[in-house]
């Protein structure tokens, strides 16, 4: 599991790969949190595009990410998670929190 | 009904291992072709179980977890995962959607859930002290009639 930080004016974009998983979202949070709190961004995308696998700790995972982003007035963003990752999205209600945005073709 | 393969695996309740039980249990499945969103189902659901048994079952302590998995000869996946840990007081109340006793540790409350969806069965016994059985069924399908 590998996250990416990558800072676009206010936007502060987490390109996830690999499997989420409680074992490797421990770490996931503390890289993308260390970076909230240097770029104070306001709007937070996780980009699950490269993610093979995750469990409901992802949804923990986005869930705590909102919560952080909620205090500063920011928004988090989910970008185009695979087929079988929405599912688990699906079933955990987590659109209700984090808007999930599918595109095919993302300027990274 | 008959059990055609069947994998014990016992591993310590560290948090490594639960992409090696991920792991195995890809592997095993490997010979019952199963399609990629059934595979994709039992890989979460084992996760989740595996997981609960690291995380509650053994929390503050430690000890090994049990997985055993059956191909049966309904191509009915069979499997069970067991942790000899704290135990779960009301099994009920822990298996409702959202409920957490880990919330502060980023928890969603959606582990039961997730194997109930994702799985055709789940039936889960605990005896508070002496640890927890999960059991989860799903059937495949039948790899003549998927080409869509
Ligand atoms: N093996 C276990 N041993 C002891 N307690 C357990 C075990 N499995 C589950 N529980 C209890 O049941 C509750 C609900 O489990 P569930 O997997 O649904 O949610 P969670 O693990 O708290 O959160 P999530 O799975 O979404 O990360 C847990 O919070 C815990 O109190
Ligand atoms: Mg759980």
């Amino acid at each position: 599991m590998a996250v990416e930080l990558l800072t676009k004016e206010q936007t502060l974009i987490a390109v996830l790969t690999g499997e989420i998983d409680h074992h490797s979202a421990r770490s996931i949070r503390t890289e993308i949190d260390d970076t909230i709190e240097t770029v104070q961004p306001t709007t937070l995308v996780l980009d699950f595009s490269g993610v093979t696998f995750m469990d409901s700790s992802g949804i923990g995972l986005i869930m705590g990410r909102h919560r952080l982003m909620e205090i500063v007035g920011g928004e988090v963003i989910i970008q185009n998670p695979p087929l079988h990752i929405q599912r688990v999205m699906r079933l955990s209600g987590i659109e209700r929190i984090a808007h999930i945005r599918t595109e095919r073709s993302v300027d990274a | 009904m008959k059990t055609q393969n069947t994998v014990k695996l016992v591993f310590p309740a560290i948090s490594e291992n639960e992409r090696t039980a991920r792991a195995v249990v890809s592997a095993f499945l490997t010979q019952a072709d199963p399609t990629v969103e059934e595979l994709a189902d039992i890989r979460t659901a084992v996760s989740e179980a595996v997981t609960n048994a690291i995380v509650h079952g053994y929390r503050g302590s430690s000890g090994d977890v049990e997985l055993h998995i059956k191909l049966l000869e309904n191509r009915e996946i069979y499997l069970r995962i067991k942790d000899h840990g704290c135990g779960i007081p009301d099994v009920e109340l822990a298996m409702q959607p959202l409920y957490t006793t880990a919330p502060e540790e980023e928890r969603a409350g959606l582990g039961f859930a997730v194997m109930e969806s994702f799985m055709d069965k789940l039936v889960v016994k605990s005896r508070p002290g002496y640890g927890t059985t999960v059991v989860m069924r799903k059937k495949l399908g039948s790899p003549t009639c998927r080409e869509k």
